[in-house]
């Protein structure tokens, strides 16, 4: 064991540089009855305080060739133009220090304008569209921007509870630098009178961060003539304070 | 401008159209990259002991010499170019998945310490608003016994981090998840 160990050099565990835990309210908990599935699910002992070593800072790196051309403009991956309301969505990741989240994987996976995912397991009687699978993927560029082309997608129905509807929303999935910096979220849009009724986005318990999941309406970077555009700038972990930041 | 990081939500149960439908990576180690082929199975059980077939398990491991892909920069550049640390699968209806990977080497941990082989393990599913951590370490490693985040955890919990030999295949490991109730799996707080 010690041999593989001895030539490690400077990577000594005084280099590791934990990242700063969540603020109490700012995370959803893992239960919460009102969205059922939680139920079942919820770890019911309290999580074990696992001090940062390397194998919580450290993580996976995704690079172009993990990317294909049309994989952020998810209008133009079949044939025929899909229907609904075209879309930009934009915006950067930043990490808790405002420093942009450079070169790190974004995923996205959405419902269709009807409000139909393209998955065996959805079987809302809402209209599939042949022009149109709801994956998209990119990178953030050296400045922590990602842009994506889409299609809004619809509310749907998901019998959590009587007469239960899921406010029109898009999946995203983040990287960023460390095991620990991992995220998946959901991004809404302004002013969707389900909100208040959706267990998932009420889950947090903090207000003001709850309206960080909802993305902004952007006549700036709105295209004439073309498409509509929504901001939406995700913010991942910091690291603790080193001496070298003063 | 508010820095609070963005909170977490759950992948759902759709999540295989954007994450694993064409982003699945079964094997972490290519042919080739030195170490002990290990072919590690996974098993996720909801708090009824049900198998959650809409889960996705993520890993992320050192090589077989303890180096985390990324991190050549602090020392021994030793990371194979097609070992790339990382998987990621759905589970089945049988709530199951598998990887294809070396066995990871020990890693250093806080102050002299040494960390035991271990995978670290994400675990997303619908029901889950966010991400459940853990880690996989190997039944039977001697350095189990002194694994400083293995100190950390009531001792007749520790068997729930410990993958076990599957007596069906020759370098295979079962880890079986459970997410609540008897027999719970340990999660961390990281």
């Amino acid at each position: 064991m010690s041999s593989s160990l001895q030539n490690k050099g400077n990577r000594l565990p005084a280099s590791v540089v934990p990242f700063r835990r969540h603020e109490p309210g700012t995370q959803p908990e893992y239960l919460y009855p009102a969205y059922r599935a939680t139920r079942r699910r919820a770890p019911s002992q309290p999580l074990i305080f696992l001090p940062h070593t390397l194998s919580e800072v450290t993580g996976p790196i995704f690079v172009h060739s993990d990317i294909h051309p049309n994989d952020n403009d998810l209008t133009v991956q079949h044939p025929g133009e899909p229907l609904g309301e075209r879309i930009v969505v934009s915006g950067r990741v930043m990490d808790g220090d405002g420093r942009p989240v450079s070169n790190s994987l974004v995923e996205i996976w959405q419902a269709n304008a009807a409000g139909r995912y393209a998955h065996a397991k959805d079987n809302h009687a809402a209209p599939l569209d042949p022009n149109f699978t709801g994956t998209g993927r990119t990178l953030t560029d050296a400045n922590g921007f990602y842009r994506f082309v889409t299609i809004k997608p619809g509310a749907y129905p998901w019998r959590n509870h009587e007469n239960a509807w899921r406010p029109a929303h898009i999946h995203f999935s983040l990287f960023g630098p460390a095991f620990v910096t991992r995220l998946v979220t959901q991004m809404y849009f302004p002013g969707d009178p389900l909100f208040a009724y959706d267990p998932i986005l009420q889950s947090v318990p903090d207000e003001r961060t709850r309206q960080r999941l909802i993305s902004k309406f952007d006549l700036e970077t709105t295209k004439p003539e073309w498409a509509l555009s929504y901001r939406f700038n995700i913010v991942l972990r910091g690291r603790e304070a080193t001496l070298f930041e003063g | 401008m508010d820095l609070t990081p963005t909170p977490s939500q759950t992948v759902g149960p759709y999540l295989h159209l954007g994450l694993t439908d064409t982003g699945s990576v079964p094997c972490i180690a290519g042919k080739g990259v030195k170490g002990e082929r290990v072919w590690l199975t996974f098993r996720v059980l909801d708090g009824d002991s049900v198998p959650v077939p809409d889960a996705m398990i993520e890993l992320w491991q050192a090589d077989s010499e303890g180096n985390y892909k990324g991190t050549e920069g602090h020392g021994n550049s030793t990371v194979d170019g097609s070992f790339r640390g990382f998987g990621r699968m759905p589970t089945a209806e049988d709530g199951s998945c598998s990887f294809e990977t070396v066995k990871p080497g020990p890693v250093p941990g806080p102050g002299d310490t040494i960390q035991a082989p271990h995978i670290n393990v994400s675990i997303m599913a619908r029901g889950l608003l966010k991400r459940l951590s853990t880690r996989a370490y190997f039944a039977g490693e001697p350095g189990n016994a002194s694994d400083p985040v293995l100190a950390l955890i009531p001792e007749n919990r520790r068997p729930t981090l410990l993958a076990q030999p599957d007596p069906t295949r020759a370098g295979g490991w079962i880890f079986e998840v459970r997410l609540c109730g008897e027999g719970e799996t340990v999660f961390f707080d990281v």
